[in-house]
């Protein structure tokens, strides 16, 4: 627009090149936006009334009420375990693919494992979800057995290429020098993978394995279509208080998972800084 | 990872993989949401040492299609009247004859033998009531007792209705404002009625469940719904009041019913005979606010309950409920046609 | 036929061979678990959308193309008419243009923030990165609750407004489409600010600096120099925010009230009360093809760019 040479600054604040007008407050509005619901959703959680929208003062009593809330306790520990045993299998999985498909020239039919690898990534959830309502009640029906398999597979599934990204990625950083030392210092493969691509590997497998259990911990679709009778995650758990009887106890529990998430992450955070 | 951290996380496996934990016992249930006093879930529970789960259904279709998708765990179910007939053609509920139970001489006369579950073969009663509409008069100041409420909004309420999506419940209360008999299958007033109901349809706010919550809270202000739920919804929000349409309204009742694929039948019983028993059965009375069909329960039940217009209907309403009766397949086919159609 | 190889070049294509054996053998465990879980069952949805529904639930085996018939028409219940399903038309236009004003609105909202991270002294921006990703890692059932706290007749923003004095009654924002509009926002902002951030801290503000000795305004470096250069950065947030709009369903769920129905809603209904199984199948074929064109387009949008670029 303007071809004519702007006006020498000579007094005023320093020319950013770097500052756009108007971006700084968009941001600011931005986060206020993205963190206003959950400061509210965390303050009504100390209501000491039954609502929701009115604040009534401080209370702690919803919290104990979801700690005690018998429902609320299976909930979480089928969540946890489900997402224990489902990142374990996934991180299992994707660690020997990952070693299968990377640091190795391309060969046939390498493009299709990763695509296949990567599919829950790219297909809707609610796809995934109806096709394992369906495919796992013909299974329920045949062998009568209806336990937390189900679960823990179909989590395994969808996990598997969380865990298998950062695994890979750590695995194309890792240059293969200290594993040539190792077989030229007459070490068996085997040996050369258990004292020293594993151990250089490790933080990939542990960001992978976090990664996959986070996901299976969230996850309310799949969940929500697969389970059998009393079978309901936390998640689960939380959507049909949703769909109802919305107390502050949702928010107790919100509150709760959320200093859960931000523990974990900090955790991640500061770990990774020190690295650096 | 450690051997230790695999051997642990295997024996988690095994856990899980156990399906169900070992408890001496166990009852799955599967009924309506907020329908089940934990009161009562508990007293079972301590009776006979076995470990219940509820597990939540809306609507009798949502219960009729995962029972019969299978696989699903549960025991029991509680259909309501006209549905029982369908389950038990369908071949999903056991014969678990609650007529021979020890608590049966408590159901009331005439619940002991209805045309929907003829001897009582199947199904032991667990609450009846009726279904109209609640309205909260802060809005709307008009006569509630019509279903002018939801088939043609007065102004005041347009975009504020909801409509439960429970169909049978809904196509009763549209064809009888029309003026229809139910079970009709008379092309034309049918026609009516889903032209009726479509053209309704935008000026309703939604097609929702939870109406005691939502209600209470004032996120709706006028629904399709059930007496005891409304009468809930009083209690915390004294300005919403229960109409009888004068149309016609639906009577109904909902049975507990043992699934043919139980794993836990004999449970399963034991429950049927322990919600005959009047004071279990004021229990339940208790929290959903519903009438229930067992004699001698009133000297149980809450006060408010003996004088509260949506138990007691008033006199000049009680012409106008109709229990709905199954219809039949060809009439059941075209009402599932017409709902499909309006839901989307 | 071949001719004999010589002794070097067996030994090197057994090398291969062995290898390439190794690599399919250590990726069959994550191939079978896969198709188990996630592929497998893809195929049986496609088999069932051509078969016949039963009278309540699961198919009959028999083929049939009511299922993706039903897709697009829609036979009248009296007269036999056969039209456009309607219904599904407006369900198909509404997630399609929620997904898109979501992708907006989020590129609106996160081209800023992630631009106002990028700038922020090295030190800082690990700070601003671990403010943006706590939401991102909440679960989608605690944000989706958190703005039905906000937008509903007793929320905060109705609260507040009333307080104000702006308004008298309370705005009903809830179970309608806006309600679904902002809870998509909110959920996927996140997902817009991290890949903008990742091609935005990789921007070489020398250029910006050489536009600026150059004489152009703010709004042409903007326009000309910042945004073609992070345009990867752009066109990934976008495709995060857009597909899994598409195939959302909780938020739909929760914040539409059953009436504002998104396809994955509609493909739930089918399994539910719908009691039309091939129909559902039939209907998340379709979502999968939408899903799938849109990352074509990705794809090739980003081969284009990288080859300008």
């Amino acid at each position: 627009m303007a071809d004519v040479a702007p006006p020498l600054r000579t007094t005023g604040r320093r020319f950013s090149v770097r500052r756009v007008p108007g971006f700084a407050a968009i941001a600011a509005v931005s986060f206020a936006l993205l963190y206003a619901p959950i400061v509210t959703l965390v303050a009504y959680s100390f209501n000491a009334g039954d609502s929701i929208a009115l604040w009534e003062g401080f209370s702690l009593r919803w919290f104990a009420a979801a700690w005690g809330n018998e429902m609320v306790q299976e909930a979480t520990v089928r969540s946890l375990v489900v997402a224990a045993c489902a990142s374990a299998l996934a991180t299992a999985v994707a660690t020997m693919a990952a070693l299968g498909t990377t640091r190795t020239a391309p060969f046939p039919g390498a493009l299709a494992i990763y695509a296949l690898i990567n599919q829950p990534l790219m297909v809707p959830e609610i796809v995934t979800a109806v096709a394992l309502l369906i495919v796992f009640a013909m299974i329920k029906i045949a062998t009568g057995y209806s336990g937390l398999g189900f679960l823990i597979v179909a989590h395994a599934g969808f996990c598997v290429p969380f865990a298998y990204l950062p695994i890979r990625a750590r695995l194309e950083g890792m240059d293969l020098s200290y594993e040539i030392a190792a077989a030229d210092l007459y070490a068996t493969p085997w040996q050369t993978f258990r004292r020293i691509t594993l151990p250089l590997m490790s933080p990939g497998i542990v960001a992978g394995s976090m990664l996959a259990f986070v996901i299976s911990l969230d996850d309310v679709v799949i969940t929500e279509f697969v389970k059998s009778a009393g079978q309901d995650t936390l998640p689960t758990y939380m959507l049909g208080q949703l769909r109802r009887a919305v107390t502050p106890e949702v928010n107790a529990i919100s509150t709760a998972l959320l200093a859960v998430t931000v523990l974990l992450l900090s955790a991640f955070f500061v770990l990774n800084r020190q690295r650096r | 990872m450690s051997w230790r951290l695999t051997g642990a996380l295997s024996a988690l496996a095994m856990l899980g993989f156990a399906g169900t934990a070992a408890a001496e016992g166990e009852l799955n249930i599967y009924n309506w949401g907020n329908y089940t006093n934990p009161d009562l879930i508990k007293k079972f529970e301590e009776a006979y040492k076995v470990k219940v789960t509820v597990t939540d259904y809306d609507s009798n279709s949502t219960a009729l299609t995962k029972v019969k998708a299978g696989g699903h765990g549960f025991d029991i179910v509680v259909p309501s009247a006209n549905y029982v007939p369908i389950f038990v053609q369908e071949g999903l509920l056991l014969e678990s004859r609650p007529d021979q139970m020890a608590n049966f001489k408590n159901v009331d006369a005439q619940w002991t033998d209805v045309p929907w579950d003829p001897g009582r073969h199947y199904t032991a009663p667990w609450q009846w009531g009726t279904t109209g509409v609640a309205v909260n008069t802060k809005v709307y100041s008009g006569d509630p007792n019509t279903s002018a409420i939801f088939m043609d909004p007065p102004a005041e309420l347009v975009g504020k209705v909801n409509v439960v999506p429970e169909m049978n419940d809904v196509i009763g209360l549209a064809i009888m404002y029309v003026g229809g008999k139910p079970c009709t299958q008379d092309k034309d007033v049918l026609r009516e009625v889903r032209d009726k109901l479509m053209a309704a349809k935008p000026k309703w706010q939604s097609m929702d469940y939870g109406m005691t919550e939502k209600m209470s809270n004032g996120d709706v202000m006028a629904s399709v719904n059930w007496n005891g739920s409304t009468f809930r919804v009083r209690a915390k929000n004294p300005t919403v009041v229960y109409g009888y349409p004068k149309e016609g309204y639906v009577v109904w009742m909902d049975s507990v019913a043992v699934l043919k694929d139980a794993k836990n039948v004999e449970n399963a019983k034991l429950f049927q005979n322990f919600i005959m028993d009047p004071e279990n059965a004021a229990l339940i009375s208790a929290f959903a606010r519903y009438a229930n069909g067992i004699k001698g329960s009133e000297k149980y039940m809450p006060e408010d309950m003996k004088t509260a217009p949506e138990i007691v209907v008033p006199e000049q309403f009680k012409a106008a409920g109709t229990f709905l009766p199954t219809c039949p397949k060809e009439a059941r086919d075209m009402y599932t046609a017409i709902w499909t159609e309006l839901r989307k | 036929m071949a001719m004999v190889p010589t002794p070097a070049r067996s030994g090197e294509a057994a090398a291969r061979a062995a290898r390439v054996r190794r690599n399919w053998l250590l990726a069959t465990p994550a191939l079978a678990l896969l198709l188990l879980a996630a592929s497998g069952p893809l195929l049986v949805v496609f088999v069932y959308s051509v078969l016949a529904p039963a009278e309540y639930s699961g198919v009959v085996w028999k083929l049939s193309g009511e299922g993706w018939f039903k897709v697009v028409f829609h036979r009248d219940i009296f007269d036999e008419t056969i039209g456009l399903a309607d219904a599904h038309l407006t369900i198909f236009w509404r997630s399609a243009s929620i997904s898109l004003l979501t992708t907006a609105i989020a590129l609106f909202l996160g081209f800023p923030t992630a631009y106002f991270i990028a700038t922020r002294p090295p030190r800082q921006r690990t700070l601003w990165l671990f403010l943006v990703t706590i939401p991102f890692w909440t679960n989608l059932l605690i944000r989706t609750f958190a703005i039905m706290e906000v937008v509903r007749n007793q929320g905060i923003l109705n609260s507040w407004l009333m307080a104000a004095g702006l308004i008298d009654e309370p705005i009903q924002i809830l179970y309608t489409d806006t309600a679904v509009l902002i809870g998509m926002v909110y959920v996927y902002l996140p997902l817009m600010v991290l890949p903008l951030y990742a091609a935005m801290e990789r921007l070489d503000f020398r250029l910006v600096e050489a536009a600026y000795d150059l004489y152009a305004s703010r709004w042409r470096v903007l326009t000309r120099v910042i945004v073609p250069l992070v345009k990867p950065g752009i066109v990934a947030g976008s495709i995060l925010v857009f597909i899994p709009s598409l195939g959302a369903y909780v938020t739909p769920r929760v914040l539409g009230g059953g009436k504002n129905m998104m396809i994955s809603n509609l493909i739930e209904l089918q399994f539910g009360e719908g009691r039309n199984w091939p129909l559902g199948a039939a209907l998340s074929m379709t979502l999968l093809a939408f899903v799938m064109l849109a990352l074509l387009f990705y794809v090739r949008n980003m081969s284009r760019i990288e080859r300008r670029g």
